[in-house]
């Protein structure tokens, strides 16, 4: 399609662009006349959900964005800044790409990758790892099958092409996502200090660079398309999705790498949301100027193209760059080397205006603040409503249900939930070993990256965000949401650093749908502010709907630690038979929202379980100082599918030996709460026997109850009270076997 | 002090890894080969890495063979030069007619990650002297094009030139259809040429160089070829 005439602007066009009455009419109060048809798009990318955070940015504020590690605030540059010692600091960011691989899912998960990766180099940052977090509908539908297979294949085409390993992540399948899969991608990398590069513009006369791809018509109105429910009409715009390219990514990589060790680059900033009218706003803004910019000097990969679409061109591999006059020639030779383009396309300006020129015709000229957040943008705060399910679900008693005959038929059942079983045919589609950094990879509480430029330190990742709990309790939820990834990377035998975060809900226009925002994100921050570990950004996707499911509210939180001695590297799995399993925190009665109650009874009901945000700090503290002590074979925590998957994966995860377990445990609750109940603040380690006094010691230092359950044993059976006996063997064939059995027809 | 030069191709993403081996664990000397050198100083022993090189794009190494480095390349291999390719590198090697036969994508379909063992078929060659006759060692694999396929008459060449080095195995040194990662026949993992001075292999023995990464039996690669086991 081009574009031969452009449409006259008015009301009815500024609707077709997402745009509302009120923003329509402060355009033209911004412009003091109507605006031309390319400043129409540009209002309507920079001021989409996507970009402008219009309806979440007013709670986003009220989680904790600084802490005594912390080098940038949050949001303030591409992706967060933590300083982790030795003159490094770590960028890390997760951000969805749910929409685009709702329709598309191989390019759609692949760019997913290649926008976040981008985020960090253009901080100067290598990237070193990545992350996903993803949800699919049940697989027994072969659409969710299909998108399945699709996502991972896009995800491992573009991190395995640019040699960053896929270190970690999680899957959950459930029907709210059916329509709408949630995929986020998260990557981190590693910077010195003094060779971070800012999204920033200043210095009149210096001259705008566009590095990397060429533009073309991909992608056009995806921030915009990201910003409504998907639709039979959003379907048809499958032409806004945008298409990947990891090798001239990763040639991009190399040579911005490059160019961030010049003095003479002011700034620089990726092309991903809003393409072009993005990167010169932010950054002009940032800095506090503007830009003329000459649409004829935009390399383009289509003929006829119009400044409307190339302002709003989504095309990937693209990084604006703003260079000290006279060092132009400098930025093409450092991209020549890579075989990559360079073009000078404008200049900065004092005036802090956005001017867009073609054949000498003025396109556009806006106030850059005017589109940005925190400028111009506009800022909601939308009604909100608690649900009437809320009271209704988390009333419901869950004592009524009958209690199951066959306990090792349940966890049979359970092992074989695609919620729970092994994700290995996932990432093993993943180079999760390239870079030689993993220590722990997939399939452990987190990922373990050692640091070669920092000896002896590690980082630990971990994704997590259970959309259950959000959905029976926001509040709730949203603290479990970050005290679980945080608990997940103390297992591991790091300390929680800080986080991102990926919002993932409906359609904010929907009171009750705000209600779940709002309250999630204030039990995450009031979770982030017990532990420590300061918001560094992230991102909202909301409008994930379809005409017949909802998601459920699903925040996810990527969390990074720091592991100070790489003896501290723990994982997951039993070691030897004859060593003590003890128990740390307890187990309570509280089934609701849990796998079993889903798997056994089909129901997503109850509230969520309880958490006590000064004891789930004290469990992190004392698992800390019990694994630096040096007595810790194993640590895990309790968590979907209770203590009896808990058990069993601790089991199975062992691949070389075949272990058992005999666990026997005084309760006063019924079997099911004892085995299923996915009770917070709940760490499973095992330990030699001569070390238990050891224990003993520093759990009671810490007031933390901790009780020996039971023993490693080498007959390979799973013993629990006298409910469950099972030999390992038939745990580990369903664990393993579920996945690529149900996968075995994709390709 | 010995050494290494590791060739980079635009797209090649293990050429730090293999750097890093050789500078930090061997405390040898390492050095860079840029793909649009057309002059190689002298080195103890080259490596075409692994990685996506030009994007995979046509056929895995199908482009990197014709870098302007790769003349160069092949006239030192042709002297005699110990040159290993890894995975790509290997790929591109086969490209070049400097190795035998071909790699086709994985019989799954899939890239494939994980840990596999190999039998050191031939331990009486420059490149795996340091492991001992049949030995079965473990290292990470990572490709989506690592199915090695030949004719029968070359296939015959390499067996009666003892030529296949490393064969995909399982624990205990059994060669079966289970432990075979790929589709390659014969579990052909690494072959040598006939002069026995270039070997390619898929896996990647740089990936298995420290025990905090699971496994130290991809030392020997180097240790042989290098010294300072």
């Amino acid at each position: 399609m081009t574009i031969k005439h452009e449409p006259e602007v008015n009301w009815e066009l500024a609707k077709e662009h997402g745009l509302i009455q009120e923003e329509w009419e402060r355009i033209q109060e911004i412009l003091g006349r109507v605006p031309t048809f390319t400043e129409l798009g540009v209002f309507s990318v920079m001021w989409s959900e996507h970009c402008s955070y219009k309806n979440s940015i007013a709670m986003l504020k009220k989680l904790p964005r600084e802490g005594k590690n912390l080098l940038v605030g949050a949001g303030e540059e591409n992706a967060g800044l933590v300083d982790i010692g030795d003159g490094l600091a770590c960028a890390f960011k997760i951000e969805s790409h749910n929409h685009p691989s709702a329709v598309e899912p191989f390019q759609g998960a692949a760019t997913g990758v290649g926008g976040i990766l981008r985020d960090i180099f253009t901080m100067g940052a290598r990237p070193i790892a990545c992350l996903n977090s993803l949800r699919f509908g049940p697989l027994d539908v072969p659409r969710n099958r299909f998108l399945l297979n699709n996502v991972v294949k896009g995800i491992a085409h573009y991190g395995n092409c640019m040699g960053i390993p896929t270190v970690g992540g999680e899957i959950y399948f459930d029907e709210g996502y059916s329509e709408n899969p949630l995929v986020n991608a998260m990557a981190i990398g590693i910077v010195k200090h003094d060779e971070v590069k800012s999204a920033t513009s200043h210095g009149d006369g210096n001259t705008v660079m566009i590095v990397g791809a060429s533009t073309g018509r991909d992608g056009i109105h995806g921030a915009t398309f990201a910003s409504v429910e998907i639709s039979e009409e959003s379907e048809s715009r499958r032409s806004n999705v945008q298409v990947g390219d990891p090798f001239t990514e990763k040639l991009l990589l190399e040579a911005t790498l490059e160019l961030c060790k010049k003095d003479y680059v002011i700034g620089i900033q990726d092309m991903g949301a809003a393409g072009i009218s993005c990167s010169t706003s932010e950054m002009s803004e940032k800095g506090g100027h503007g830009m003329k910019i000459d649409i004829n000097k935009v390399p383009m990969r289509e003929p006829e193209m119009v400044p409307y679409e190339v302002m709003l061109s989504e095309s990937q591999e693209r990084m604006l760059v703003v260079v000290r006059k006279g060092f132009e020639q400098e930025v093409k030779d450092i991209l020549g080397k890579w075989d990559l383009h360079a073009e000078e396309v404008g200049m900065v300006t004092k005036e802090p205006k956005i001017e867009v020129r073609m054949d000498g015709k003025k396109f556009a000229s806006i106030p850059a603040a005017d589109l940005c957040l925190g400028g111009g943008a506009p800022v909601y705060i939308r009604d909100s409503k608690r649900p009437a399910y809320l009271d209704v679900l988390q009333n419901e008693d869950l004592t009524n249900l009958p209690e199951p005959k066959d306990y090792n038929e349940v966890l049979i059942k359970l092992m074989g939930s695609v919620n729970i079983a092994d994700k290995g045919w996932v990432y093993h589609q993943y180079d999760h070993s390239v870079r030689t950094n993993s220590m722990v990879t997939p399939g452990s509480s987190a990922a373990v990256i050692r640091l070669k430029k920092a000896p002896n330190k590690a980082l630990a990742a971990s994704t997590d965000g259970n959309g259950r709990y959000v959905y029976l309790n926001p509040r709730s939820g949203g603290k479990i949401a970050v005290a679980e990834s945080a608990r997940n990377v103390v297992c591991s035998g790091a300390k929680p650093l800080a986080i991102t975060n990926c919002l993932n809900f409906g359609n904010p226009y929907d009171p009750e749908v705000y209600y779940q925002f709002k309250e999630a994100v204030l039990g995450m921050g009031e979770a982030c502010q017990m532990f420590d570990t300061p918001v560094t950004g992230g991102n909202v996707s909301f409008y994930n709907e379809s005409p017949t499911t909802a998601i459920f509210p699903t925040p996810v939180i990527g969390m990074l630690g720091l592991v100070e001695n790489l003896k501290h590297v723990t994982t997951s799995e039993f070691k030897d038979a004859g060593d003590f399993i003890v128990m740390l925190g307890t187990i309570k009665p509280e089934l609701g929202g849990s796998e079993f109650l889903k798997v056994i009874h089909n129901k997503v009901t109850g509230n969520a379980p309880a958490i006590d945000l000064h004891f789930e700090k004290r469990i992190h503290e004392t698992t800390l100082a019990l694994i630096r002590s040096g007595i810790v074979k194993s640590a895990t925590d309790v968590s979907d599918g209770g203590l009896a998957v808990s058990a069993a994966e601790s089991l199975v995860r062992n691949r070389n030996k075949k272990l058992g377990a005999s666990i026997y445990i005084s309760r006063k609750m019924r079997d099911d709460e004892l085995l299923f109940s996915e009770s917070q603040s709940v760490i499973i380690v095992s330990i030699s026997e001569k070390h238990l006094l050891d224990l003993e010691k520093i759990t009671s230092e810490y007031h933390v109850p901790s009780v020996t359950i039971g023993k490693v044993t080498k007959d390979g059976i799973l013993k629990i009270n006298d409910s469950v006996k099972i030999d390992t063997e038939k745990l580990s064939e369903v664990y393993f076997r579920t996945l690529p059995t149900i996968m075995k027809d994709e390709h | 002090m010995k050494k290494v030069g590791v060739v980079v191709f635009p797209g090649s993403n293990c050429d730090y890894d293999v750097y890093h081996v050789v500078k930090k664990i061997l405390n040898l000397n390492a050095e860079y080969i840029w793909h649009k050198d057309t002059s190689l100083r002298d080195y103890d022993a080259i490596v075409l890495p692994g990685g996506f090189s030009y994007g995979d794009n046509l056929r895995a190494g199908a482009i990197a063979r014709f870098s302007p480095v790769m003349q160069e390349i092949v006239k030192y291999a042709k002297a005699g030069k110990p040159l290993i390719g890894i995975c790509n590198g290997f790929q591109v090697l086969v490209e070049a007619g400097l190795l035998p036969g071909a790699l086709i994508t994985n019989t799954g379909l899939r890239f494939r990650c994980e840990d596999v063992y190999l039998k050191v078929a031939n331990q009486n060659t420059m490149f795996t002297r340091d492991y001992t006759p049949g030995q079965v060692i473990k290292m990470p694999i990572a490709h989506y094009t690592g199915n090695y396929f030949a004719t029968d008459d070359v296939l015959k060449t390499l067996q009666d030139n003892d030529s296949i080095i490393f064969q995909y195995c399982d624990a205990n040194g059994e060669l079966t259809d289970d432990a075979n990662p790929n589709g390659s026949l014969l579990n052909i993992a690494g072959i040598m040429n006939r002069e026995k001075n270039v070997l390619g292999m898929m896996p990647h023995p740089e990936r298995a160089c420290e025990m905090i990464l699971g496994s130290t039996d991809g030392l020997g690669v180097f240790t042989s070829i290098l010294g300072g086991k």
